[in-house]
């Protein structure tokens, strides 16, 4: 995982503007373009708000097309990244563009499969007679290029069809391994450039992998992309994995694990493979959180029966501080952005409900008033929303605001449980559990409600754990 | 600590696993008419399973080894009181006996509460065999939430079954 942060993303700047078939000034040839590094690949201009609208605007979005061509390549060349070659990849990442803008409620794209595919000194001058009359607005580009130093350059060019006119291009140097990252970042620039929302698909998902029979579940602690793909398989199954969640860093992961014979947290390092106790305790823990700067570690433990949250250092060693103490069940836990208040869940009042309290414990009070239970809540990144379980006959997935406010349904099924947020806050993942088998499937919907749609899994499917954009 | 409590599951596994060589050193005690649900019956050989063992303490609690809750409860019913009394006389009788109290709950909650709740269903379940005379220290607790259900359907009658605590022997 470490390996992601040290290579760098890069943006593409143009150095000179040479032209392609046709002389038009905005015409650049992408094999003139030079990587150099920056610091933020994502580089929206903070002044370049959202060209129509805001993702609350649904409706203004559904019709907004856009055709997203195969990625052209200079040179179709072998690389590790594809067997076929680096134009093979170039199609496989205009794919991954393509579904990662499908789903989300926004945009109405087309993908590289239904439409002609450009050449290369297109990318920068589109034959923007092929693509009017397509119902299209936006126009996706972009190309791969092998670097010769065993890097791969990925451009990626956001046009308007209308007005024929070039809106936005970045670009990122990846090694082989990494090349879907570079078209998750083709598609968060995309998405964001668009909608003037944060990025969220170049992130991960943690994750547990269930099978086997409904008595005898085999549960395993994985990871995967966002959108599914890099499967990983951290714990073999022998012992029950439960409730992973990533470091805000990545570089680690705190689970609860039956591993000896008891529910207790470990964290996880995802490099060197080695984890270590949440704490030096008999007693059974359980629910772990971080801390948004990954400082600290949130988990609940009971003693005698009694269950309530406690703060340690994540780094390990330091004292435990406790931050309930009711003998009601207080459990789970999660942050505000900014790391001053905590969401958490409480049956003091003989149900599931939930409460806020301040960092450090005090100020403790229940929010939720809107009858049913409220359980597993979590905190939006954003801040303005909190998620939870709504327990009122079936488990739905609701939001409300930090005060309790404005709560509204987004799931309708049997058995909706655990949301976790997208890194931007606009996109809530959870786990279904269908009535009978108990079979598990993550699913995710956008806060409108709609655009509910399944994630692809090897197995069955619980407990996911959206981290954030990836550094 | 821990490891005691792994060390001591082995050794009850390989007990069991002998257990079939020696004749019991005590008849195990009758029936009652109290029976909650079927237990597996026996191996059918002459020698049973030796006392303070799980085969030995299952056969003799005919069910009673298992207190069934409510949803979202875990106080002791006057049910759950004569089934741990049981289980008590056995672990004082037998005092090589140590159990662990398993709590358990239905899929109809979440999964971090039911973990919590499991924990105070066993504890429940422990707290009133210590007040009936068996040593705490002979008795740890494990939650398993929902994790580990006996009834597998999605029904009212399902979910009370799986809403229980269970007492296992660990060893002697």
């Amino acid at each position: 995982m470490r390996k992601f942060a040290l290579i760098a993303a890069f943006a593409v700047l143009i150095s000179a503007p040479v032209a392609a078939q046709d002389s038009s000034p905005r015409d650049l040839d992408p094999s003139s373009m030079e990587a150099k590094q920056a610091d933020d690949v994502t580089a929206q201009d903070p002044d370049d708000g959202p060209l129509r609208g805001t993702v609350t605007d649904d409706s203004a979005w559904q019709d907004l097309g856009i055709a997203i061509a195969a990625f052209a390549t200079n040179d179709d060349v072998p690389t590790p990244a594809n067997a076929q070659g680096t134009a093979a990849l170039g199609l496989e990442l205009s794919r991954i563009v393509y579904n990662d803008l499908r789903f989300n409620g926004l945009f109405r794209p087309v993908g590289p499969d239904a439409l002609p595919r450009p050449r290369y000194a297109q990318i920068t001058a589109p034959a923007w007679n092929t693509w009017r009359g397509r119902s299209a607005e936006m126009l996706v580009h972009g190309f791969v290029r092998d670097n010769g130093d065993g890097r791969l350059t990925v451009g990626c060019y956001l046009y308007d069809v209308a007005l024929q006119t070039e809106l936005d291009r970045a670009g990122w140097v990846v090694a082989p391994s990494e090349w879907r990252r570079a078209a998750h970042r083709c598609a968060d620039f995309v998405y964001s450039r668009l909608s003037g929302e944060s990025p969220f698909f170049d992130s991960r998902i943690a994750y547990i992998a269930e099978t086997g029979p409904k008595d005898n579940r085999v549960k395993r602690l994985a990871i995967m992309d966002s959108d599914g793909a890099n499967h990983r398989f951290i714990t073999n199954g022998q012992s029950t994995a439960l409730t992973p969640r990533y470091s805000p860093d990545y570089s680690r992961i705190a689970y609860l694990s039956y591993v000896d014979g008891n529910p207790r947290i470990y964290v996880y390092e995802i490099d060197s493979g080695r984890q270590t106790l949440v704490t030096q305790s008999s007693n059974p823990t359980f629910a772990p959180r971080w801390s948004p700067d990954g400082r600290s570690i949130l988990y609940s433990m009971a003693i005698g029966g009694n269950t309530d949250i406690y703060r340690v250092s994540a780094t390990g060693g330091g004292t435990p501080i406790r931050l309930t103490d009711s003998p009601s069940i207080e459990v789970g836990g999660s942050y505000s952005p900014d790391g001053s208040q905590i969401v958490f869940e409480s049956d003091q009042s003989g149900s599931q409900q939930c409460y806020v309290m301040n960092a450090n414990g005090t100020g403790q009070r229940r929010i939720s008033f809107f009858g049913g239970r409220c359980a597993t809540p979590e905190w939006s990144p954003r801040g303005d929303q909190i998620a939870f379980t709504h327990i009122a006959g079936d488990f739905r997935i609701a939001v409300m605001t930090p005060s309790g406010r404005n709560m509204r349904q987004l799931t309708n099924a049997w058995h909706d449980e655990g949301p976790t947020w997208a890194p931007n806050g606009r996109i809530i993942q959870f786990f279904r559990t269908e009535r009978g088998s108990g079979d598990t499937s993550i699913w995710q919907v956008d806060l409108t409600g709609e655009n509910e749609r399944r994630l692809r899994t090897p197995v069955g499917a619980s407990d996911p754990a959206w981290g954030p954009v990836l550094p | 600590m821990n490891r005691i409590i792994i060390a001591m599951t082995v050794s009850s596994a390989l007990a069991l696993g002998a257990c079939n060589r020696e004749p019991p050193e005590v008849t195990p005690p009758p029936p009652v008419d109290v029976v909650t649900t079927p237990t597996p019956t026996p191996t059918p050989t002459p020698m049973g399973p030796q006392p303070g063992t799980q085969g030995h303490f299952s056969s003799a609690m005919m069910g009673a080894d298992t207190i069934y809750f409510d949803t979202d409860r875990y106080n002791i019913d006057g049910e759950d009181a004569a089934a741990l009394r049981r289980q008590a006389e056995y672990m004082v009788q037998y005092t090589n006996a140590n159990a662990t109290v398993e709590g358990h709950a239905d899929e109809r909650g979440t999964r971090d509460y039911n973990l919590a709740l499991g924990e105070r269903r066993a504890n429940a379940a422990k707290s009133y065999l210590v007040s009936l005379g068996v040593p705490a220290s002979r008795l740890r607790t494990v939650s398993y939430g929902e994790e580990r259900p006996v009834a597998t359907a999605s029904s009212e009658q399902a979910w009370a079954r799986n809403r229980r605590s269970v007492t296992v022997m660990i060893g002697n």
